[in-house]
């Protein structure tokens, strides 16, 4: 305590010296708010590119041409046994009863003519029509305004994507079909409407048919299977982690693996489910089950990880607290810690369902690649989802695929945003609990 | 391992180096003891931080730990209802008993052994929950009440001893973190005693209220005592002498000297302690 004092700058130097650092300081802290702010506008570009891109195509996907025509809808040829069975209707000639009320409004003759003009409707037309009549049988044998959609061909040349000065031979449709779809934008019979093929239908190879319906449905089933296994294993695994398993080698070796997981490539996991559910137990392929086991595999890592997190950071308080009183430590966990920690988790768990509603390569593996037209009642019937639908649609080479692909992405950010907002809106009421 | 275990291990001064001699100075035993500690080491991993503590602890009877900082008093407060277990490196030799009951004997349960000791901590920890289910909790999980009105009483009773009741008896339903920090100190010794414990311990109940509040800690303590046995950590000398009817001085993870409030703050008998209550270290 007696060592002799250095002698102290004085305050007017210590003021001096602090004077001439400080504008490099200030231009330091100006120039690091630059930065951050040069690396939002990228980040906000990319964003905006994304969405003008998507949105630009994706909108006029959500809609297509149809053309509308006075069908006369004769039993004799529609319903041929009579008995008003389905059978009876698709033995029926309903293609005919459509192309007559075509090759009327388009004015065709001859068998080119008719031949050009019968391509101008798409094939959906006779199924819609059956529909149609098997929903209303007094209309049969009277004249009916019908709606039916154009062929994707035709619609891509309303549309403007197949021009009229291409020579013939390079088109996809002839001069007669160009003519008598002039004769039927004349007479008005063609109107641009919101497509119920997009929202209603599923899978087909006919682009103007195409629809996500049955992808949103596999989509929906896949998820629930996802979350029904990896929510309540993710959170018990986390629990027991954190809060009962004894440190030791063991534990240890089971972190270090589960963290690893998280890093796996999903197309893994493909292979995976495919090994052991289709090939050990025999499962059939291209269900939601397998597909949301195997999602529920991927999404395991991220929902314990984060779950984990959100378990550590209660305030130990609240631990002493509890057990303080006397409660048990699985009373402790229940009643404190996890719905404490709860809001942490559900966030994990949105970020890994997420994960999972985009993921494509997993499910390839185990054949949700697969063409299904029809919609999936359970987990068990074929299905596909959503991102694979989209990654399918690319494929084809069709405009009005491209148009359809980019709705259907835009359906899958809705689907996703519906999500999060789910999750968001249950985890604040979660949180006003407290 | 939470930061605040960490801070403990680290506060634990590596004994080898105390000077201290073995015996404890001072009466360790009394006519009518609630709790007996003989022989008591608890070290955390390698370290030492208790060393051959033998105490009684007499019933119905305020008794304070002092002694500076990491000297062990919280560490011998949290082996007295096994709070200790929580920490895995925690380790403890020696017998603590109850009714003539080892604690720490295997078969017992330490679910019922908290419920009859009962815990006060430093900082004031409310459940983020009602303030009616904050004191409910403990009767509930213990299956106390047997009905509604039951434990409708035992909630308005809890919270009049550790008197509260006149100021939170409008608002039971509100969040208890709603109050302010002595509200939320006394709401958790009504919490403690809604159990009907036998012993409470409170581990520097009043340091992180102001004096007003603190206050009325210390007067709440001295009308409890008549009720349960307490034993008290604190850092104030102050507060020892006011609410405590023994102290025990703890000093490097030994107890240096214990006796009557009275004795150990007038005619400390052994140097340490005399030098600390003067204030020359600690």
């Amino acid at each position: 305590m007696t060592d002799p004092r250095r002698d102290m700058i004085s305050p007017a130097v210590a003021a001096e010296r602090v004077a001439t650092g400080l504008a490099a300081r200030r231009n330091r802290e100006k120039r690091f708010q630059l930065y951050g702010r040069i690396a939002i506008g990228i980040a906000l570009a990319f964003l905006v590119t994304l969405f003008v891109s998507i949105f630009s195509k994706g909108i006029p996907g959500f809609f297509q041409h149809y053309v509308t025509l006075e069908v006369t809808l004769d039993r004799e040829k529609l319903d041929p046994t009579g008995d008003f069975s389905v059978q009876s209707l698709y033995d029926g000639d309903a293609r005919g009863v459509i192309r007559a009320a075509l090759y009327e409004a388009t004015g065709a003759s001859g068998r080119s003519g008719r031949k050009a003009a019968g391509k101008l409707i798409s094939q959906g037309a006779e199924q819609r029509l059956r529909k149609a009549v098997l929903a209303d049988p007094s209309i049969l044998d009277t004249t009916q305004t019908m709606t039916f959609a154009v062929d994707d061909d035709v619609d891509s040349f309303l549309r403007g994507f197949i021009k009229r000065e291409t020579p013939e031979k390079d088109r996809r449709i002839n001069d007669k079909a160009i003519g008598y779809i002039d004769t039927l934008v004349e007479k008005g019979l063609i109107s641009f409407k919101f497509s119920d093929y997009l929202v209603f239908g599923s899978a087909s190879r006919n682009a103007e048919m195409a629809g996500i319906f049955g992808a949103l449905i596999g989509s929906i089933l896949t998820l629930a299977v996802c979350l029904v296994l990896s929510f309540p294993i993710g959170v018990a695994t986390a629990v027991y982690l954190e809060e009962f398993a004894p440190k030791n080698r063991i534990t240890e070796i089971i972190e270090i693996n589960i963290n690893n997981l998280a890093a796996v490539p999903s197309v893994v996991f493909g292979i995976l489910g495919l090994a052991i559910f289709i090939g050990v137990f025999g499962m059939p392929r291209s269900i939601p089950l397998i597909g949301g086991v195997v999602l529920a595999l991927m999404t395991l890592p991220t929902i314990i990880i984060s779950s984990r997190a959100a378990i550590r950071a209660v305030p130990p308080s609240i631990r002493d607290a509890a057990l303080g009183v006397g409660a048990s430590r699985v009373q402790t966990m229940l009643h404190h810690v996890v719905p404490l920690a709860m809001p942490g988790m559900l966030t994990g768990t949105i970020i890994g369902m997420a994960q999972a509603l985009g993921e494509t390569a997993p499910l390839l593996m185990i054949g949700m690649v697969a063409f299904i037209v029809d919609v999936p009642g359970s987990v068990t019937d074929p299905g596909t989802v959503l991102p694979v639908q989209i990654f399918m649609w690319a494929d084809f080479a069709e405009r009005m695929f491209i148009l359809k692909t980019s709705a259907a992405i835009m359906v899958l950010l809705a689907f996703l945003i519906v999500m999060n907002a789910a999750a968001i809106f249950i985890r604040k009421k979660l949180e006003r609990r407290w | 391992m939470d930061t605040q275990v960490m801070n403990i291990i680290e506060q634990t001064a590596n004994l080898e180096h105390a000077n201290i001699p073995d015996e404890t100075v001072g009466d360790v035993y009394v006519d009518r003891p609630r709790m007996t500690a003989r022989n008591v080491n608890v070290f955390y991993g390698d370290k030492k931080a208790i060393d051959n503590v033998t105490l009684d602890i007499a019933e119905k009877q305020v008794i304070s730990f002092i002694g500076p900082s990491g000297c062990g008093k919280s560490t011998f407060l949290r082996c007295l209802n096994r709070m200790n277990d929580t920490i895995d490196i925690c380790r403890i030799e020696g017998e603590i008993a109850m009714d003539g009951k080892n604690i720490y004997a295997p078969d017992v349960d330490v679910v019922p052994l908290r419920a009859r000791v009962g815990m006060v901590f430093q900082k004031p920890n409310p459940f983020p929950k009602s303030i009616y289910d904050n004191v409910a909790y403990g009767p509930r999980i213990h299956g106390i009440a047997t009905n509604r009105a039951e434990l409708d009483d035992i909630v308005e009773s809890s919270l009049e001893r550790a008197g509260l009741w006149n100021e939170v008896k409008d608002r039971l339903l509100q969040p208890g973190t709603g109050l302010s920090g002595g509200q939320q100190q006394r709401l958790c010794i009504a919490r403690t005693i809604a159990v009907s414990p036998e012993v409470i311990l409170m581990d520097e109940p009043c340091s992180a209220l102001d004096p007003i509040a603190t206050a009325r800690i210390e007067e709440l303590i001295a009308e409890l005592s008549s009720e349960f046995t307490i034993v008290i950590v604190t850092h104030s000398m102050q507060q020892a002498a006011r609410v405590s009817q023994r102290t025990a001085y703890f000093h490097l993870g030994k107890l240096v000297e214990v006796g009557d409030t009275e004795m150990v703050f007038t005619k400390p008998q052994h140097e340490m302690t005399n030098n600390y209550i003067t204030g020359r270290f600690g």
